[in-house]
């Protein structure tokens, strides 16, 4: 009876043993990036062409991806156009946005007034939807690319500023210890110490503002614009064009995809101790 | 590149034969070295009722290894600190503490603490350099070049000369203890206090550090924290053990023999008295 039971654990452990091996094998055949961003799209592109096949789906409600492919091509100037408003928005704003954030933090780190005047301000900043505030952007800035910037901006703000003050904050107490003792004025310890060890959370602020600055921007062109990406969609779905409406948001989302993959490689070249 | 560290490991450990101390005797010009004296140090943190440190005498000679020993939490660290200046707005302090000469501590003593603390962000050189950035007279353009040199010198002493670009997440442990160490020699200051330093590195490069910070900090006063009996011993002039509630300091009479030490059989049994007091200490 137990020479049994030993067998089967043992036939267990040789399964398990192999099925780990085939994982490692798998993750190594996968593991290129761009290898894995293929597949997954050519995944999801097939899955898009099954719902519409199987269900019959009529094209102005979820058009094939060939259709929207086909739109892409033949309009590719009109949708290049747009394109390069909205990223043209959404680099400024993030500029912006990092700029307003670098600055607050910093303010807020130096002045403890400013501190204890101005976080419960940015939190309610933060509870007034960025959408709400878009109509009034628009009236004060006009139908530009002015007040889409100043959306993106707003939009990213919070999570840079506090990131940015975190990490400006929480710097390792034996970090200032050995400056102190080395005789650091404020300033120097800031600049020396401080601030480039708050980059790596600032970086955290930085990844999670490239993914959300297109919202603003997107949402923004909404409410009212003559240009961009999100004006088109608008247009295109007033006239019924779903096609190209998702001819748009294939472009935003590849727009959005290279703008983080970008920003990560970047930071990790900038801040190669980050953890 | 461990070539130097091992002879400069294998000139100390022969330094017991008669030779090599006389060789020793004639010690460097002293013009810098500085003795600190703490008559009835009280020392009591702002947050607590009740005081970390009294009636605390230490005399700390010029020149030579102070190592103050004692059970984590006895205010070793807190004392050390003090003396660093890094506890000035936390703690009130009572007692005389002085110097000969008299100087302003504050920019004279050079800090090292049981992380190496060195800025991931900067190569082993640029932390070296650490301390020409900060201070009044941070690093003008001119002297720069000259600070540039003395940095690369001192890494060659401490047996890195080729790993002046890497970074700190690149090298061991005992390699980053190392370049914290020519960082603490860049500041050149004529006191050194250090905070158990070396007990996070295994036995050997432990071994092996000690031996090369006491050569490096020779004409330095020295105070090292610890709580390992074993280095004390081998290291101290002067030994001194902390204890009590609130703590206070108790001087014990080293052997005779020339630091850092061989083990022999005068150190074991001055290490089984210090583990008898420490012991008494933890009931």
């Amino acid at each position: 009876m137990s020479e049994f039971t030993q067998l089967d654990t043992h036939q267990v452990d040789t399964a398990q043993v192999n099925a780990v091996s085939r994982e490692i094998k798998s993750k190594q055949r996968f593991s290129n990036p761009l290898l894995r961003m293929l597949i997954s799209a050519a995944v999801i592109i097939g899955l898009w062409q099954a719902v519409v096949v199987i269900f019959e789906m009529p094209s102005f409600i979820l058009p094939s991806p060939f259709d929207v492919f086909e739109r892409l091509i033949e309009r590719h100037q009109v949708l290049l156009k747009h394109s390069w408003v909205t990223a043209q928005e959404i680099i400024l704003g993030l500029l912006f946005g990092l700029t307003m954030g670098l600055f607050f933090a910093l303010q807020m780190l130096l002045f403890k007034p400013v501190k204890r005047w101005l976080l419960p301000l940015l939190i309610a900043s933060q509870a007034i939807p960025v959408f709400a505030i878009a109509p009034v952007l628009m009236l004060w800035l006009g139908y530009g690319i002015s007040s889409k910037i100043v959306m993106a901006a707003l939009i990213i703000f919070f999570p840079i500023t506090t990131c940015c003050y975190d990490g400006l904050r929480n710097t390792p107490v034996g970090y200032l210890d050995l400056a102190k003792t080395m005789g650091a004025t404020k300033w120097q310890m800031l600049r020396h110490i401080q601030f480039p060890a708050a980059l790596p959370a600032l970086a955290s602020g930085i990844r999670v503002a490239v993914v959300i600055a297109p919202i603003g921007a997107v949402a923004g062109e909404w409410v009212g614009s003559s240009e961009g990406l999100g004006y088109l969609m608008l247009q295109a779905n007033a006239r019924m064009m779903i096609d190209e409406m998702f001819a748009a948001l294939f472009i935003l989302s590849a727009l959005s995809i290279t703008l983080y993959f970008v920003a990560d490689k970047l930071l990790k070249k900038l801040i190669p101790w980050q953890t | 590149m461990d070539r130097s560290i091992i002879s400069s490991v294998a000139t100390l450990m022969s330094a017991n034969t008669p030779l090599m101390s006389v060789n020793r005797q004639p010690v460097p010009a002293l013009k810098s070295a500085v003795s600190i004296d703490i008559a009835g140090g009280y020392l009591r943190y702002h947050d607590s009722a009740e005081a970390t440190i009294a009636g605390l005498n230490i005399r700390i000679p010029a020149g030579a290894w102070t190592c103050i020993l004692g059970r984590s939490g006895c205010g070793k660290s807190s004392l050390l600190r003090y003396l660093a200046n890094l506890l000035e707005d936390k703690v009130d302090w009572a007692g005389a503490v002085n110097t000969q000469p008299a100087f302003d501590s504050k920019d004279q003593i050079a800090y090292m603490a049981q992380q190496d603390l060195l800025m991931p962000w900067l190569s082993a050189l640029d932390n070296v350099m650490l301390s020409t950035k900060f201070g009044v007279a941070a690093s003008s353009t001119k002297k720069t070049h000259l600070l540039f040199d003395k940095a690369h010198a001192l890494l060659q002493k401490v047996g890195l000369g080729d790993k002046a670009n890497y970074l700190p997440q690149q090298l061991s442990g005992g390699m980053r203890q190392r370049v914290a160490l020519a960082r603490t020699l860049m500041q050149d200051k004529p006191i050194v206090l250090m905070d158990e330093p070396f007990s996070a590195l295994d036995a050997v490069t432990r071994y092996r550090l000690q031996n090369l910070a006491y050569q490096l900090l020779q004409d330095k006063t020295v105070v090292l924290i610890t709580h390992d009996p074993q280095e004390a011993i081998r290291l101290a002039s002067r030994l001194y053990i902390m204890q009590g509630r609130p703590a206070y300091a108790e001087s014990l009479s080293v052997p005779a023999s020339v630091t850092p030490r061989n083990f022999d059989a005068e150190c074991a049994e001055l290490q089984q008295t210090i583990m008898d007091r420490l012991e008494q200490d933890y009931e």
